[in-house]
């Protein structure tokens, strides 16, 4: 099959070229793009041109999109071969492969390539594809780094793939996934980076990237995203790539994916005009009248393409300008599937969102599927989809015609079948038409017919109905079928549930909280998934919940999302009305010294604070700081021993304390000491709310312990300890939870308390309705009764803690999260412009 | 860098997915630009039409932002608080192109304007 470095020369055929059009039409490429291009021209006007093709492989034209299933192992070269010599041979093409041409002449009309060969044209066709871009880093030319686009690429990583070993593919797009999977399958250990958050994040959203990264981790590759390429190591051959974050990954084949570019060179050299392609018109013809130019390498109506869909189309464009009536290209929709077996991926259309649009979203955990279409005007403009892939076609084709889709919205999620199934558009009617052995809830086995004896029987809500049959009580993939049974048999009756956690969701904060545990969920785009959330990327309500509620169950496992905190545990400090911050530093116990007191005089002087104010919480606050300026506020803070304060988070604010046994004439205990070992043990934890703890050193309670989340009033035979107390919007005072006679047992009590708060409460729970939610005798039941309980929890809370305390000021000091306090960009567009004016 | 009708006022690489980076505009206003999960840029006067917040430090969700200060969502497209609430934040013309971010110069020469 190759012809390396010959050609099927027009000087063996010349009988054959006489027979064949006057006119000599030159094809630099012999890919998909150039070829295709010839064979609309031929069927439309076999005998209109002589014709020479000149292609830089040394092979005939075959499809490369396929060579992801030939390094898979799943397609040989020859199956992928789309025209083959005997239809050059046929059609009187002379084939010039292996001899890339090096320039053309348009004064002459000639074409030059690399081997001296030059031919005349009286059209020339310009089909050169695009090429790998090639991220310029140090070792980006070392042997065993390549790219993946021809089939010298798949030969090298097949040779790459024989002698086993480390494979690091850069980039986690459509290109980059596809190399990755078939060096996986021929054995080797693979490492994908990707530079972005999610894969494949122009074809996927985040739901589906996620969906994808995990099934690929499954199956043995290994996912960095967010990965920042420094640099390729090694000493005369590929040994490693070194990340900007200071890994290296081991590597003895290194495959570049990162995106392709336009190959315009060769245009660009003659003139042509070239944008971010070879600017071509509805006809696909260039600059010079003479040229013409199709596929990757082209720019119509300032797009580039680098799938295949659009190049049939501007094929058929071009043959149809040239030698039939002329139809004119006007672009393309394009649709993207990824050629990795058993993973079923589609996406179609703009799916970003935006102005106007609305999604329709369908999760199925059990199967493993996502669904996702975007409507704009009641049109399908965007399709995404995970798992189950039988309607991409079906979506595309809405999506092209623009056919509106009001009609059928309600079940187009579900599929052509069921959407156009005939006599079920009406949602109601087909589920009332379900025979009562239809079954209704899978993960638990219900039938319609138990879901209607659990209503006749008194269940009147959708929460009734889980707690009596189970329906939709798991995955809660039926609860709209559950609740339309629901409405069928009660009409008006039906009683709304408790609340659920936001609109983004029909669960409640507690079955969230618990499918967590039960399922092991491990990250946002997880609980959503298996919750079947109805929005892609949740809300401001639900993020921050499930941020926490993901970080408590899975501690020292589960990575932070800051894109999910509030403003203020994201900047570690209080933002105030007019934008700027205010600081709070940790005092223990409300305890201070000469240097601490000088070094936050010193901050409040230097950064120009305008007010400094003593805390009800006994320390001070120091307002006006700019966001620009916290890090620095920070490491000067930190210089004299002092950490954050949390007075901005749902966590630990303040321990206050009364003086105590030490100076107190009435003082019973240590008060003092016992607070600064409780904010010792407790400080950096993040929890539902706020947590405040006082410690009184006698009955006549000076530092208001009967006001905290947790209160201890020492008396002479130990320590009272008091939950659930709150000065805030609703006064209430603590309960009393027991009395212990050591100070140990009295930490160990608070380290319990609050991990049972952590596990339990809602988001933005305060402990005061918590308690009156769950009961007291539900708290003294897990804390005082239960012995082994309470040592657990005390256990939890501290192993959690081992992961939390850290300063996040030194952090954000040490030059973390720098971006969080800058504006983007390193210089001033305002400046620039005001210079412009002034000229 | 200037290109055009655009001023290029950074990488895009540099904010974040769901969140947001500021420029400086004129008279001590602040310019901020979103990146959406969905990787679509906005760009609004950091103001909330409400009391000022910084839209910049909200939470972003979907096609919207939560201010940080009283919880008003404004829609990122069109600046125009969403829901029960009432009132418009200006937005300005904003791409991407080749990794960087660009700001309509027009825009941006109109808020100098009318400082």
């Amino acid at each position: 099959m190759d012809f390396q470095g010959t050609g099927i020369g027009a000087e063996d055929r010349d009988d054959a070229s006489d027979t064949v059009g006057t006119q000599r039409l030159v094809v630099i490429g012999n890919g998909m793009a150039g070829c295709r291009a010839v064979e609309e021209i031929l069927a439309r006007d076999p005998g209109r041109f002589r014709i020479t093709i000149f292609g830089a492989e040394p092979h005939v034209n075959y499809n490369r999109i396929m060579l992801s299933p030939v390094l898979a192992g799943e397609k040989s070269f020859d199956e992928i071969v789309i025209n083959d010599a005997a239809w050059y041979a046929d059609n009187g093409i002379d084939l010039v492969a292996g001899d890339p041409v090096v320039a053309i002449d348009r004064a002459a009309r000639t074409v030059t390539a690399n081997s001296g060969r030059t031919v005349g044209y009286d059209r020339l066709l310009i089909a050169t594809g695009s090429d790998p871009f090639i991220i310029p880093v140090p070792g980006k030319d070392l042997p065993g780094v390549i790219s993946f686009r021809d089939m010298k690429d798949v030969d090298a990583m097949l040779a790459a793939a024989d002698r086993g070993g480390d494979a690091v593919v850069i980039g986690g797009g459509l290109l980059g996934l596809e190399a990755a999977h078939g060096l996986s399958l021929r054995g080797m250990k693979v490492t994908v980076l990707h530079l972005m958050p999610t894969l494949m994040e122009r074809q996927l959203d985040e739901a589906a990237g996620w969906l994808l990264k995990t099934e690929l981790e499954r199956r043995g590759q290994t996912i960095l995203t967010g990965a920042d390429t420094a640099a390729i190591v090694g000493e005369g051959q590929v040994e490693g790539v070194a990340l900007k974050d200071g890994r290296t990954i081991p590597a003895s084949l290194v495959v570049m994916a990162v995106g392709i570019r336009p190959s315009t060179a060769l245009a660009r050299e003659a003139g042509l005009a070239v944008g971010r392609g070879i600017q071509v018109d509805d006809h696909m013809v260039t600059s010079d009248p003479a040229i013409l130019a199709v596929g990757e390498c082209v720019e119509h109506d300032g797009q580039v393409y680098g799938l295949v869909a659009p190049l049939w189309e501007m094929c058929r464009a071009l043959a149809d300008g040239l030698v039939a009536e002329p139809s004119g290209y006007r672009g393309s929709v394009t649709s993207t599937k990824l050629k990795v077996s058993g993973i079923d991926v589609f996406s179609a259309g703009d799916f970003s969102g935006g102005d106007g649009a609305e999604d329709i979203v369908l999760r199925d955990a059990a199967r493993g599927v996502y669904k996702r279409l975007v409507l704009r005007e009641d049109k399908v403009v965007g399709a995404v989809l995970y798992g189950d892939t039988a309607d991409g076609s079906w979506y595309f084709d809405l999506l092209r015609k623009g056919d509106d889709v009001s009609s059928i919205r309600d079940l187009i999620i579900f599929g052509q079948a069921f959407a156009q199934g005939g006599g079920q558009a009406d949602p109601k009617a087909a589920v009332a038409a379900l025979s009562d052995d239809a079954e209704i809830c899978g993960c638990n086995g219900v039938s319609k017919g138990k879901v209607v004896a659990a209503i006749q029987a008194g269940a009147c809500s959708l929460d009734a109905v889980r707690a009596t049959c189970k329906a939709s009580a798991s995955c809660g993939s039926c609860t709209g079928l559950v609740e339309t049974i629901l409405a069928l048999a009660l009409g008006d009756e039906v009683e709304s549930g408790p609340k659920t956690i936001c609109p983004c969701s029909s669960f409640t904060h507690g079955d969230v909280r618990r499918e967590i545990v039960a399922q092991e969920l491990r990250s946002i785009p997880e609980v959503m998934q298996k919750l079947h959330w109805t929005t892609p990327d949740g809300c401001s309500s639900c993020r921050p919940a499930l941020n926490y509620y993901l970080l408590c169950a899975w501690p020292g496992d589960y990575v932070d999302d800051q894109q999910s905190r509030f403003v203020n545990e994201r900047l570690h400090a209080n933002i105030q009305k007019d934008g700027t911050y205010s600081v709070v530093p940790r005092m223990w116990g409300g305890l201070t010294n000469p240097r601490e007191l000088r070094a936050i005089a010193d901050v409040v002087e230097k950064y120009d604070a305008p007010m400094v104010k003593v805390t009800g919480g006994q320390r001070l606050d120091i307002f006006g700081i700019r966001k620009e300026d916290l890090p620095a506020v920070w490491a000067d803070l930190n210089a004299a021993g002092m950490v954050s304060g949390h007075a901005y988070g749902k966590a630990l604010r303040t321990v206050k304390t009364c003086v105590g046994s030490e100076w107190c004439r009435f003082g019973t205990q240590d008060s003092t000491g016992l607070g600064v070992k409780a904010e010792k043990m407790s400080w950096g934890s993040w929890m539902p709310h706020k947590f405040k703890i006082a410690v009184s050193g006698c009955p006549r309670n000076c530092a208001e312990a009967t006001i905290k989340d947790f209160g201890v009033i020492c008396v002479d035979s130990g320590y009272e300890l008091h939950v659930g107390g709150n000065g805030g919007i609703k006064l209430r005072g603590t309960d009393l939870l027991c009395k212990v006679a050591t100070e140990q047992q009295a930490l160990d009590h608070i380290a319990a308390f609050i991990q049972l708060y952590r596990e339990e409460a809602w988001y933005l729970e305060r402990t005061a309705p918590w308690i009156e939610r769950v009961g007291i005798d539900h708290v003294r039941r897990r804390i005082v009764e239960d012995v082994v309980g309470r040592e657990a929890l005390t256990a939890r809370f501290l192993f959690s803690q081992s992961f939390s305390q850290d300063d996040p000021w030194a952090a954000r000091a040490a030059g973390k999260h720098r971006e969080q306090h800058a504006h983007l960009g390193e210089f001033r567009p305002l400046e620039i412009l005001a210079a412009e004016g002034a000229r | 860098m200037m290109t055009g009708d655009w001023i290029d006022v950074g990488a895009l690489v540099e904010i974040p997915l769901r969140g947001a980076r500021t420029i400086k505009a004129a008279n001590g206003e602040e310019i901020a630009i979103f990146r959406t999960a969905g990787n679509r840029l906005y760009a609004l006067v950091n103001r909330c039409p409400h009391k000022q917040g910084h839209l910049s430090q909200g939470i972003v969700h979907g096609e919207a932002v939560t201010c940080p200060l009283h919880n008003w969502r404004i829609s990122l497209s069109t600046g125009e608080a969403l829901g029960e609430d009432e009132g418009c934040v200006p937005t300005i013309p904003v791409r991407a192109d080749a990794g960087r971010v660009l700001v309509s110069r027009v825009a941006m020469l109109a808020m100098l304007a009318a400082a």
